[in-house]
């Protein structure tokens, strides 16, 4: 099958690679670009794990050709720290609240929850479980994710992070 | 899981489109948001071999007011209706549907075009578009025409659609101020398909039903406009007795799989249910 050209910017670099148009996004940016962060969980769309940020949406990499995303704005998880290295409120969130054990779905949960702070950058409990309800977590319960996100709105808010009473 | 091999095409004109997946014939697939396709493409159960994207396609796009008539483009995506202040204002129950269907991510990408069009009995937005008295307007080879939704599903996956034909966009007249509305719809889970679902748009006066549509998701290989259960609403306060009439009115059109989600007698009682229910919540929000 004849190869097609696509370029991208991804986490702010312009990146450019021959690939199959059955070749989908997730591959494209492990195998290709070689960033690993973002991982391959379910395959069928159910999990997030793989999610990405594509011109400004959280869509589901496993999901999408390479091809539809010719042209467009990527950022992964290795994108996310801050220009310095240090990590970002959200992944400092998910670090001071414990909102991981395994790790394996964290890079789609920063993912998801930094688009979904972009939207609303003070949301609710509800509003964060509603928001992240396209990310699967087999170990925390999800508890400490909500916290974790809760802790970075409160941040990139400037406002002194408070625990809900258990 | 990776899909057969196919040839990406990236149009730029509806004309282009069309004429694309005439010369192709039936290898070739429109491309939407591809939610639905490209999970069926990797379990290789579709296996096009032209996918035609209308990413490109710039008149597919948006929403507008035509007097009482809501014109949606069918490359509208879930994420688009679910923020559309035109949307909220004139067809709040689309945004009531449209936020149970799937999750964030796919709602990003999934298009409304794509879930009236692909004729899937879980599909949502089809009994919304009937009891919405919606018209699509398809463009193929031959010209444009317009289908209204009640016509238009014939069976699961199968569609008034010929070979080669798109769906455009999607008019809907605007319902009367005032009018009540609900969508109720059990699932297992967050991004599941309907068990059952119902949809209601009525309008009440002096405390009474004065119109009244029904739709069933989910619980027949096409969707359903429950008549009978509509009518038995109409005229009446929504009491108990009534209720139930409905209900059984409902049931009694229902013909749904057994599958993961049920047997046919739970997810027909179900189905009675959300009937009920929905018909109960859009009279609390009838003016």
């Amino acid at each position: 099958m004849a190869k097609t050209h696509v370029t991208m910017k991804v986490n702010g670099a312009e990146v450019e690679g021959l690939v199959e148009p059955r070749t989908l996004l997730v591959h494209f940016i492990r195998e290709n670009l070689q960033l690993t962060g973002t991982h391959v969980g379910c395959e069928t769309t159910h999990c997030g794990a793989c999610t990405v940020d594509l011109d400004g949406m959280s869509v589901k990499s496993c999901t999408v050709f390479a091809v539809q995303a010719d042209g467009s704005e990527i950022t992964t998880v290795e994108g996310m720290a801050n220009p310095d290295g240090s990590l970002s409120a959200l992944q400092e969130g998910f670090r001071m609240m414990h909102g991981l054990q395994c790790g394996f779905c964290t890079p789609g949960m920063i993912m998801r929850a930094h688009r979904l702070l972009q939207e609303n950058p003070s949301p609710s409990e509800q509003d964060i479980r509603m928001g992240m309800s396209g990310n699967l977590c087999r170990c925390t319960g999800y508890q400490n994710i909500v916290r974790a996100i809760q802790y970075a709105a409160a941040k990139l808010n400037n406002v002194e992070f408070k625990e809900a009473a258990e | 899981m990776i899909p057969g091999p196919f040839s990406y095409h990236r149009p730029a004109t509806l004309a282009g489109a069309v004429k694309l997946l005439a010369d192709l014939g039936d290898d070739a697939r429109p491309l939407a948001g591809g939610h639905s396709l490209v999970p069926m493409m990797k379990l290789r159960l579709a296996t096009p071999t032209h996918l035609v994207d209308l990413h490109g396609v710039a008149d597919l796009k948006g929403i507008s007011r035509d007097g009482d008539t809501i014109v949606i483009g069918a490359m509208t995506t879930q994420h688009e209706l679910l923020t559309s202040g035109d949307i909220r204002q004139s067809l709040p129950i689309l945004q009531e549907a449209a936020a149970l269907i799937a999750d964030p991510q796919v709602r990003y990408l999934g298009t409304i075009g794509g879930n009236v069009a692909n004729g899937d009995p879980g599909n949502d937005m089809p009994a919304l578009m009937i009891v919405l008295g919606a018209n699509f307007r398809l463009s193929g080879p031959g010209g444009e025409r317009e289908v209204a939704a009640s016509e238009f599903y014939q069976g699961a996956y199968f569609t008034a659609l010929e070979p080669g034909e798109i769906l455009t966009s999607i008019s809907i007249p605007v319902p009367p101020a005032g009018h009540g509305y609900a969508y109720e719809k059990l699932k297992r889970k967050v991004g599941d398909y309907a068990t059952a679902a119902a949809a209601v748009v009525l309008t009440m006066a002096g405390g009474k039903v004065a119109t009244c549509a029904i739709g069933l998701t989910n619980l027949h290989e096409t969707p359903l406009l429950a008549t009978d259960a509509a009518n038995a609403a109409i005229g009446s306060n929504l009491d108990a007795a009534t209720l139930k009439q409905a209900a059984s009115a409902a049931e009694a059109i229902m013909a749904p799989a057994a599958d993961a989600r049920g047997p046919v007698e739970y997810r027909k009682h179900v189905g009675g249910i959300m009937v009920m229910r929905a018909l109960q919540r859009a009279a609390g929000r009838a003016a």
